[in-house]
């Protein structure tokens, strides 16, 4: 009689715990339906009167004719228009502040242990300013506070990319809502990052742009060696030497063979040129083709052509170049210089012109300028704000493989989505909801002056 | 009037697309044509087609369509060629290692630097840039030419034989960090060993190759970006020019490439080439010297303005070279000192800095005199080029102007007007933002509504 009645208590508990789980949690994404509003599909066209159904951190519905379920909280959309929530595509929020020494974290700080390291005998282990096992998820800080300051400026997602050394590690996809990085990464291994650092001279190879150069193309070729000289051994290992095991190599190799973009730098016209170099070196060395991804492209408007016959993507980080902010004034500055910060905003409407693939990055480390007044350069130079907004959602999430999953408003992808009060670029624009996996944040309401100026101070916006 | 506008666009665009085809020939009447191999012609004609030099000659016959330029009482002279120079890149050294030659040159070539329009006008065509010399094995250098305005792959002059930097003496075992030798011996041993490991490289690839017809189960090597080049050299593939100045070093690298089996191309700067020219001449090296600095090293102590027409006399192949942004605008002076000291003659000096460079870097079948066939890279002189009064009018790189003193004041105000338009376009932007900042204030922070950058 008393286990029965145990087990009976037992099944009335989970019963409850179980029905407790689908009521009003909080904590967990609920039902919404947005009715009437201007949808802004950007995989399709745009919808100027219909309903978006989010469920299950999910998009359930979209379009003219999407029905409501009776559970869920709507939301009257009148004069509302709802967008795919922003993607920053390069970002360093959520990462532990690095303050990148010359030669890495492994070696920051170290310098009399590099000397030391550099005098040993080369071998394959023996790669400085190389950490490519780093996933940037593993480092994410889900408590950054400035992960709520760029998801009130309407980013759901970033592509969060450690820094330091020229290997750096791997790019995660990241959605700016939750507790554990855990459940808030969307892939944790998207793309593998390679820097040009151009700190001071450190002793050891390589310690010159030349010397970066052909490091770079020595570890990928070193890379595509290890898979095909592993992969022959754990076929049939019998009388060959074993091959050695090496922690950097692996990564890269296995980025590669699954096809990951590649993040090369790529701000001036000179380094965008050096990194189609690397690329192409590789394509033709044939150790597996390198899918290019250059970054920064303030003077790519430049390169438009040549980025477009190597099927190479590019970041447009949207901090476009300004006037130092204490110029010598008996320096005159180049022609070069001058023209770059009057075109540099005219590089996306290029790349469009091209058709080369690009996506926007803020460029923004802390709270300073304004994404939007900096899109709007780039709209005054002749892009058109359906490729702006293409650049900050469909665009990014594609170039990092995730365009099956964000980036768009489409039935069954995930419920990342930015709700405004006019036109997303438009001056007068004001952001009012994001859902983040189908949770729900209400933006605040613009601060009275005042206030603002104080919460400038504390950074806590 | 309208039809006129049309037709003077059709004209333009036929001419504008013969250029494109390089189809419109272009001839140089007047001038005295100094070939530098074949003699010189007075009042001579020149014909460009194609950006190659169709003909020359006395009385040649002129082509349809030409472009005609009356070079009268001046003169032509093919492109200067300097062997030895570190314009146009953004890095020169890699110093981590004494073994750099897994970088090339290529990979940081910066076309926009200035130095290379300044070399046009003092009438070169054609540089070879090199790695710097603080590694007793140096990185891969590259050939360009001067054509300013294009891009990377624009500079490159193509079909130049790959070449590679080596250095001795001073440069390459002065570095305290004990990475590097830090003598004489130790410089030649690291070059020792850095080819023992090549010919062991080259040797595990033939085994591999080999083992694969045989049957026999290898696991493929590894491609070392550091001995490739290297074997490249061993294969004669690879030219090599080595940065030295005492006779002592200079002959123990040529005993030491004769003992590993390749040869060394070029001396660099070699001072002290003068007390072991025949040596010199045996090895088969070129020398690439400077006119007349001294003492501004050590081993610089030796050094005679003699060194250029001694080696000369003796059968080495001599080039008179810049390594400096400065002295590549008048190498033509540079030259004109070796028939003082020394007394070459003019035609000897003036081959010190055109058919000599283009011979040691393996273009000579190119560029570096004035034949038929041969590539367009010429410059109009208004004086002998030897005289220190000379002055570059016009410089031709395949049969296109790349630089031009009517031009170039154009083109000088042209910046200068853009410039100020931009800057004046900026303080406008700048005085817009300021005035309505104090009225926008009602939203801002993190990419707020509205908010101008700070």
């Amino acid at each position: 009689m008393k286990p029965l009645l145990t087990l009976a208590r037992i099944l009335c508990w989970s019963l409850l715990l179980a029905h407790a789980a689908h009521s009003e949690d909080p904590k967990r994404p609920a039902t919404y339906a947005i009715r009437d509003a201007r949808l802004v599909t950007v995989s399709g066209p745009v919808v100027e009167r219909g309903t978006i159904v989010i469920r299950d951190g999910l998009i359930a519905a979209v379009g003219a004719g999407a029905e409501i379920p009776k559970d869920a909280w709507v939301i009257e959309g009148e004069r509302l228009t709802v967008y795919p929530g922003l993607i920053d595509a390069k970002s360093e929020i959520g990462l532990p502040s690095s303050a990148p020494g010359p030669r890495g974290d492994a070696a920051r700080g170290a310098s009399g242990q590099q000397l030391a390291e550099t005098k040993l005998p080369r071998g394959p282990q023996d790669r400085p300013m190389a950490t490519p096992w780093k996933v940037a998820a593993d480092l994410f800080s889900p408590t950054d506070k400035r992960i709520e300051a760029w998801r009130n400026s309407g980013f759901t997602t970033l592509v969060s990319t450690p820094s330091g050394g020229i290997f750096s590690g791997q790019a995660s996809v990241i959605n700016l809502a939750g507790e554990r990085v855990s459940e808030m990464t969307v892939e944790p291994r998207a793309a593998l990052i390679v820097e040009a650092p151009s700190g001071r001279a450190s002793p050891g190879f390589p310690n010159s742009l030349l010397g970066r150069v052909a490091y770079i193309k020595q570890v990928f070729l070193d890379a595509g060696h290890y898979r095909k000289v592993r992969a022959i051994y754990r076929k049939d290992p019998q009388g060959l030497k074993r091959p050695v095991y090496d922690r950097a190599l692996e990564p890269i190799g296995q980025l590669l063979a699954a096809g990951r973009p590649v993040m090369l730098p790529g701000n001036d016209l000179d380094e965008v040129y050096r990194s189609l170099r690397i690329a192409r070196s590789l394509r033709i060395a044939k150790h597996g083709g390198v899918n290019a991804v250059i970054c920064g492209g303030h003077e790519a408007y430049r390169a438009a052509q040549q980025l477009a016959e190597a099927k190479a993507a590019v970041l447009v980080n949207l901090n476009w170049p300004s006037k130092a902010k204490d110029p010598d004034p008996e320096e005159e500055e180049s022609l070069r210089t001058l023209r770059l910060r009057d075109r540099a905003p005219s590089t996306p409407a290029a790349l469009v012109q091209a058709g080369v693939r690009y996506a926007f990055y803020t460029g923004e480390k802390e709270k300073s300028g304004g994404v939007f007044a900096n899109v709007r350069k780039a709209l005054k130079q002749g892009l058109s704000a359906e490729q702006g907004i293409r650049a900050l959602t469909l665009s990014a999430a594609e170039i990092f493989g995730v365009g099956d999953r964000l980036g768009s408003l489409e039935a069954g992808k995930i419920a990342n989505v930015l709700v405004t009060q006019g036109e997303l670029f438009d001056e007068k624009c004001v952001r009012k909801i994001v859902f983040v996996d189908g949770k729900k944040f209400d933006i605040p309401a613009p601060q009275p002056p005042k206030h603002d100026e104080k919460t400038q101070e504390g950074g806590t916006e | 009037m309208n039809c006129r506008a049309a037709l003077s666009v059709v004209l333009l665009l036929w001419v504008w697309l013969g250029a494109l085809r390089g189809q419109q020939a272009t001839v140089i009447q007047g001038a005295t044509i100094i070939t530098v191999s074949g003699g010189t012609i007075e009042n001579g004609s020149l014909v460009i087609r194609d950006g190659k030099i169709a003909a020359l000659g006395l009385s040649l016959t002129i082509p349809e369509a030409a472009r005609i330029i009356d070079a009268k009482g001046q003169y032509v002279l093919p492109g200067i060629i300097d062997c030895h120079s570190h314009m146009a890149v953004h890095a020169i050294n890699e110093s981590g290692v004494p073994v750099t030659s897994m970088v090339s040159i290529e990979d940081v070539l910066e076309p926009e630097d200035i130095t290379i329009y300044r070399a046009l006008s003092g009438g070169v065509t054609t540089a070879n840039i090199l790695h710097g010399s603080s590694n007793p094995i140096g990185g891969q250098c590259t050939v360009i030419k001067m054509r300013w305005g294009e891009d990377h792959a624009g500079l490159l002059f193509k079909g130049a034989p790959p070449g590679i930097k080596f250095a001795l003496g001073e440069n390459p075992k002065r570095d305290s960090k004990k990475l590097h030798p830090s003598t004489r011996h130790g410089v030649i041993d690291v070059i020792r060993q850095a080819f023992q490991k090549a010919k062991d490289y080259q040797r595990s690839w033939r085994e591999f190759e080999a083992g694969g017809e045989s049957g026999k189960r290898a696991l493929p090597p590894r491609r070392d970006l550091q001995l490739e080049p290297l074997v490249e050299i061993l294969d004669g593939k690879r030219l090599v020019h080595a940065h030295c100045y005492r006779a002592d070093e200079i002959i123990a690298l040529l005993r030491l490439a004769e003992e590993i089996g390749f040869r060394i191309r070029t001396l660099q700067h070699v001072l002290e080439g003068y007390k072991v020219a025949e040596e010199i001449a045996a090895h088969g090296a070129g020398a690439s010297t400077f006119s007349d600095w001294w003492t501004y090293k050590v081993e610089a102590q030796d050094a005679i303005p003699y060194n250029a027409a001694l080696m000369t006399r003796r059968g080495v192949l001599v080039s008179i070279n810049s390594d400096s942004g400065e002295e590549v605008r008048h190498l033509n002076r540079e030259a004109a000192k070796t028939i003082k000291w020394g007394g070459l003659s003019e035609n000897e000096a003036l081959r010190l800095i055109t058919l000599n460079p283009a011979k040691q870097l393996g273009i000579d079948h190119r560029v570096g005199s004035i034949e038929a066939g041969k590539d367009a890279d010429l410059a109009i002189w208004d004086k002998h080029p030897l005289s220190v009064y000379a002055k570059v009018v016009t410089t031709f790189i395949d049969g296109k102007i790349y630089f031009d003193q009517e031009q170039d004041r154009k083109r000088q105000k042209a910046i200068a007007e853009e410039k100020k338009a931009l800057l004046a376009k900026e303080k406008e932007a700048e005085e817009k933002r300021q005035k309505p900042a104090a009225k926008r204030k009602k939203q801002t922070g993190l990419f707020a509504t509205g908010a101008e950058e700070p």
